[in-house]
């Protein structure tokens, strides 16, 4: 542990509480009645629809995941038809609101499929949406990755699978570090919107808990410390990974 | 080896927007005798990289055809690939895959392509590593690798699998003087123990010393060929004169 990371540390622990701080001030300053009781008789609520949050967001990673590896190697495959389907794909979600694709995507398509596990549809319309930022945040760290490297591939003879996995994957996995968490962090947080089509997470548990309760703020300050709880372990890692793939290049 | 090349052409797309083509190699005829080593000379852009390019069996010809031996070189993908299996190719900008250490760079294709265990894979690279001098930078990735080590595992990297020819484009071309020196020591040292080669240099008084048949190609043609002694006392065209004389002087 060396001086830098102390320092780092101690910086970082003191903008932590200049900010709690003044969260702090501005509660005390609006004349409100708190009630913390009324909202712990309700803490399992807040665990199970916590765990849910934590459940969806991991398969719409997997998932997201995926469709953003798949869809960027479909746009380098030159083949127009892939291509299309891909581009107008990613056009389509990136230019519509989630809260639009869900409830097009569940009580539409869903519905029309008889897909009625409303759970799995979230996580699918989820991953959808998620999955076309991940195509172009994959397709960017696979256009960089220098011709001399595909040549290089060929020319000792691996085939054109193995040149992708061995060689081109690698080398962009470490380009998209950075904007892969923070898409995965945004994920986290988008998954709240799930509640519209009455999905039993993190954020409808807050809700639900207000309505009972009629405190606010001691329902929704609980679903900030939640989604930090998975979204800062997320950047954490994401940071010692970028150091462990760190090299010259 | 016996070289037979019969009308080969070369079209690219141009990068601008009018959707033309550009001929690189515009019908290159050539017959060597039974060679070891033949050397490709020419001004730049005159189409040697092309031409080695298609040798190595990296890109296909647009017209013509190649073979060597009387064998002609497959054109379909899956000839191709098994022709770049039992050849090996050197790059003017190295293209180590700078993900992988040193060693992991020759290992890669013996354990991917040849299918040798790792020990044995491990065996067969330490005995050239050592005589190379290179054994001490076997843990370093590229990135911290000068260029002239850099070179050198690149060209042990095409020479661990036994290839039975080395093509080199351009191997001193990126390096300064003294790097240059130790590159092409290690190619003459190669061209003594009979490893057949094929390689483009402008470094004339090497392929002086280590071709048996030089070819000059310029224009996207072979003006000129023959065994070193008379190409270079007689030049056989106006132009190759004038590029000896430029290039010798």
């Amino acid at each position: 542990m060396n001086a830098r990371f102390v320092q780092r540390f101690a910086a970082h622990a003191a903008v932590t509480m200049l900010f709690t701080g003044l969260v702090w001030l501005a509660a005390s300053r609006v004349d409100y009645e708190w009630n913390w009781a009324g909202v712990w008789e309700y803490r399992e609520m807040f665990l199970k629809g916590w765990l849910a949050t934590v459940l969806i967001s991991v398969s719409a990673l997997v998932g997201s995941g995926v469709i953003g590896v798949v869809g960027a190697v479909c746009l380098q495959s030159r083949n127009l038809l892939l291509e299309a389907v891909v581009r107008v794909y990613v056009e389509l979600i990136r230019g519509t609101p989630l809260l639009v694709q869900l409830l097009i995507g569940f009580y539409l398509v869903a519905t029309a499929v008889g897909l009625e596990n409303r759970y799995v549809a979230g996580v699918v319309i989820l991953s959808l949406f998620s999955g076309a930022y991940m195509v172009e945040i994959f397709r960017g760290g696979l256009a960089a990755i220098p011709r001399g490297q595909h040549d290089a591939a060929a020319a000792i003879g691996l085939s054109r699978w193995q040149a992708f996995w061995l060689v081109i994957l690698p080398q962009a996995a470490r380009i998209v570090l950075p904007p892969v968490a923070g898409q995965l962090a945004s994920l986290i947080k988008d998954s709240s919107l799930l509640s519209v089509i009455a999905i039993s997470e993190f954020t409808l548990a807050a809700q639900e808990v207000n309505s009972f309760t009629y405190s606010s703020l001691e329902s929704y300050l609980p679903l900030a410390v939640g989604y930090l709880m998975l979204t800062l372990p997320l950047s954490w890692t994401a940071g010692v990974l970028e150091r462990r793939f760190h090299y010259e290049s | 080896m016996r070289l037979v090349l019969e009308n080969v052409r070369q079209q690219f797309a141009s990068p601008g927007k009018d959707h033309g083509s550009v001929e690189v190699l515009k019908g290159c005829a050539l017959t060597t005798g039974d060679i070891q080593s033949l050397v490709l000379i020419g001004p730049s852009g005159g189409g040697k990289s092309t031409l080695l390019r298609i040798l190595a069996g990296l890109d296909v010809p647009t017209g013509g055809q190649v073979s060597f031996d009387g064998t002609p070189l497959p054109r379909d993908p899956a000839g191709r690939l098994a022709w770049r299996r039992r050849v090996g190719t050197v790059f003017q900008a190295y293209n180590l895959f700078p993900h992988l250490t040193a060693l992991e760079n020759l290992l890669l294709p013996l354990v991917h392509v040849h299918k040798l265990s790792r020990s044995d894979a491990l065996e067969r690279v330490f005995e050239p590593l050592t005589r190379f001098g290179l054994a001490a930078h076997a843990n370093k990735r590229p990135g911290q690798l000068s260029g002239g080590q850099k070179q050198r595992i690149a060209i042990l990297r095409a020479l661990v699998v036994e290839p039975s020819i080395l093509f080199l484009d351009e191997p001193t071309s990126a390096l300064d003087p003294e790097m240059t020196a130790e590159v092409l020591e290690m190619i003459r040292e190669l061209r003594d123990q009979g490893r057949q080669l094929v390689l483009v240099t402008h470094q004339m008084h090497f392929a002086k010393r280590v071709a048996d048949e030089i070819a000059f190609v310029a224009d996207g043609q072979i003006e000129a060929h023959g065994p070193v002694a008379a190409f270079f006392e007689n030049p056989a065209t106006p132009r190759l004169a004038h590029f000896l004389e430029t290039v010798l002087a």
